[in-house]
């Protein structure tokens, strides 16, 4: 009896000294068009004195495929997406809709197969979007960095709806040094990207994209910040084509403070 | 098949185009956008149990599905024990016919019209004047609509996508033979002109045809919400009254239309109730003053049956309020004549592809950004975006999508299932873009995707991807 209570207060201990292990989905936009998400993504976990972990075999989470009705090929990188992150505690994902499709589409996919509904569940059970994780389950307080400025915010749609991000960014932006939030009306309306949406009906998406470059505008910030790199890309390609001034970067950037190079779609310093 | 499919696609991306460049359609729908919204989220706000009384209309709903068949035959029975009349209608057609008999065997010159969309699924005007009656609208928006010729754009709104500019040109048009020579502009002068115009043809009609909010089974009672009392005129004057309804507007008992329409109002318009809500239960009894001397109700059918037990069976919960079309930034970006069909917007999407046939509207259910607004306000918790998924799963395995995205899908799935040859190869367009955009942040043309790059620019990515930059470096450390 004795002895056992020793082991399990000894098992707590180690347990509380050994740091969570946090896999991270970098998602394939981070990972080919905007690295420095996922580098400010794994400093900001590992501030939080996490141990990051980035599985080599990962790519896309499967949304093209899942949003064009392919459940198929879903299926199979929903399969191979549960596997590679079987060990981690946590998978902390900078993107609210890629965190959703781990979250709650890939366990609806498995509705006749009890084995991968059983592991798609624990997936969903420990995955989280980056603000949500760093707000609420790590309590971040403190937030080393400084950026001068008056900034407002888009809320991507999945994040908003399906995973209740609104308060997370907006509470973690409060600790960033100089940075002044300015809500954006309409933050809650969609951007048109949509992902093969924006290549389909590109007319209807470029009419929404507008609109909502014409309330950043309205705004007066002098940026705009958002959790999801397919909205920014949209906003920021189109703020660029019309020379507006407004800069674009994702939060986690904003937060890890690696706001000193270009913003999104802006050109090389060197040049 | 997939032929067709192409057709309307280009069909589609038509009228999408020809709605975005028309100027006044874009400053109406511009002017009536945060009108709806706003007023939907005050009414909200202020009640808050708000959120509770959805889930028990949704309840109410669902429980009427289960059962609707012995709720249809209860309906019934207590129609007929008022002295009404119920007809079934297989699908439009068998309808229009039914109506039509009714009209032709009362004599009929002039027939009223309240605002009824599932007249309009019917095609109930052309084919009540084929048979030599004249059909007048009474809603105001169907009112212009019909004299523009055109049909409804909003389920609730009719006229949403005219401007004020329009009706007056409309009205001095046809109100100008009538004695109404004076060209009005103002609001309220637009709306009395109307309002005498039709008052003559509220007396003069010989048949009233309304549509129904609910029918209630344990009264036999149907339901009529509006805010301009047409409805009640049109129910009340002509000696006949006809009742259009689809076959899942019935619900239990006047205890749950209470709930119903607390959520109806609030979520189309804003306001608590309807300016006017009336209950019809039957033609005129020996001690009432006025009413109809017959009461008929024509219930359709049209692909509704089809629906039950399956998996939109959802879609049959819905009271046509009309949020989901207002909180739809596709909806106000084209108005809802574009989507092709009577029934726009997201509510439109999910049910056309379900009463006209899968392949009739194949781009509908595409043409959605997911961004789940309408599914966040629909009163009844209908799960909008969902189903739109659910519609493009099904298109997908009917092969109603092209063969050129199918196998691009494939292709593009295959290479995301193989992570290192996939790093790869998308080395390749990443390290050509970089050449190509030679530091210039923005590529301005970019091959297959010049709907992205013909309006934005494609931030340029990184040269090398964050996976193997963070794997080279491991691999340093080691």
């Amino acid at each position: 009896m004795g002895i056992s209570i020793v082991i399990v207060i000894l098992m707590k201990i180690h347990q509380s000294n050994s740091p969570v292990t946090v896999g991270l989905f970098v998602t394939c936009l981070a990972d080919l068009i905007r690295p420095q998400v996922a580098f400010a993504a794994v400093s900001l976990l590992e501030n939080a004195q996490c141990e990051v972990r980035v599985p080599r075999g990962q790519s896309c989470c499967g949304q093209p495929a899942l949003n064009s009705g392919d459940r198929a090929n879903s299926i199979e990188i929903a399969k191979q997406v549960i596997t590679e992150f079987s060990d981690m505690d946590y998978v902390v994902v900078p993107s609210g809709s890629c965190a959703d499709t781990l979250k709650n589409k890939y366990p609806a996919l498995f509705t006749k197969d009890m084995h991968w509904a059983r592991r798609a569940q624990t997936l969903a059970d420990k995955t989280w979007e980056l603000t949500k994780f760093l707000y609420e389950k790590i309590g971040l307080k403190e937030i080393d960095a400084t950026l001068d400025g008056v900034c407002t915010y888009h809320d991507s749609c999945t994040g908003l709806r399906e995973l209740s991000i609104y308060e997370q960014p907006r509470e973690l932006l409060k600790q960033v040094k100089g940075l002044r939030l300015k809500e954006l009306k309409d933050s809650n309306v969609c951007c048109g990207f949509g992902g093969l949406f924006s290549l389909k009906y590109p007319d209807i998406s470029t009419h929404l994209v507008s609109d909502k470059c014409t309330e950043i505008c309205n705004s007066d910030a002098d940026m705009v910040l958002g959790g999801d790199l397919g909205c920014l890309l949209n906003i920021a390609g189109r703020l660029r084509r019309d020379n507006k001034k407004a800069r674009v970067f994702h939060i986690a950037e904003v937060l890890a403070g690696m706001t000193d190079g270009p913003a999104i779609g802006e050109p090389e310093e060197s040049e | 098949m997939s032929q067709i499919s192409s057709i309307q696609r280009v069909e589609f991306q038509d009228r999408v185009r020809t709605a975005l460049n028309d100027v006044n359609l874009q400053r109406a729908m511009a002017k009536a956008k945060s009108g709806f919204v706003d007023k939907r989220l005050e009414a909200k706000n202020a009640l808050p149990e708000f959120d509770q009384i959805r889930d028990a209309a949704r309840d109410i709903k669902d429980h009427v599905l289960s059962n609707l068949d012995t709720y249809l035959e209860l309906y019934e029975e207590k129609v007929i024990e008022n002295g009404g009349h119920v007809h079934w209608a297989r699908d439009a057609e068998e309808a229009c016919s039914i109506i039509a008999e009714i009209c032709k065997a009362s004599g009929a010159r002039t027939v009223t019209k309240g605002k009824s969309m599932v007249s309009e699924e019917m095609y109930l005007n052309p084919a009540l004047e084929a048979v030599g009656m004249e059909v007048v609208e009474t809603d105001l928006g169907e009112y212009i609509v019909q004299l523009a010729g055109e049909t409804p754009s909003h389920i609730i709104a009719p006229a949403v996508h005219k401007t004020r500019e329009q009706i007056t040109d409309l009205f001095h048009e046809h109100h100008s033979p009538l004695g109404y020579t004076d060209r009005v502009t103002q609001r309220e002068a637009l709306v009395n002109e109307a309002r005498s115009v039709l008052r003559e043809r509220f007396v003069s009609a010989d048949v009233g045809i309304t549509g129904a909010n609910f029918l209630v089974a344990e009264t036999g009672a149907n339901v009529i919400v509006t805010n301009e009392g047409n409805g009640d005129l049109t129910s009340s004057l002509p000696k006949v009254h006809i009742v259009t309804a689809g076959i899942e507007k019935v619900i239990p008992s006047l205890e749950d239309l209470s709930v119903l329409l607390r959520v109806l109002a609030r979520s189309a318009t804003g306001q608590e109730f309807s300016a006017y809500t009336s209950i019809y239960s039957g033609p005129r009894r020996p001690e009432d003053g006025e009413g109809p001397e017959a009461y008929h109700v024509v219930l359709l059918d049209n692909g509704r049956s089809r629906m039950l037990g399956g998996d939109y069976q959802s879609m049959l919960r819905c009271i046509r309020c009309g949020a989901c079309l207002n909180h739809c930034p596709v909806y106000g970006a084209i108005g809802g004549h574009a989507y092709g069909w009577i029934y726009p917007g997201p509510m439109g999407s999910v049910l056309t592809p379900l009463l006209n046939g899968f392949d009739s509207a194949v781009d509908l259910p595409n043409a959605c950004t997911l961004n789940g607004r309408c599914k966040e306000v629909c009163p009844v918790r209908i799960p909008l975006s969902d189903l739109l998924l659910k519609h493009r799963t099904e298109q997908h395995e009917r092969k109603l999508t092209s063969a050129t995205s199918r196998w691009i899908l494939n292709g593009w799935a295959w290479l995301v299932r193989r992570p290192r040859f996939y790093q790869a190869v998308m080395a390749i367009p990443l390290w050509t873009m970089n050449r190509v955009s030679r530091g210039s942040g923005g590529l301005r043309w970019i091959p297959f995707a010049r709907g992205w790059t013909n309006t934005r620019d494609f931030p340029v990515p990184s040269r090398k991807s964050f996976l193997r930059q963070w794997h080279s470096k491991e691999k340093g450390h080691e």
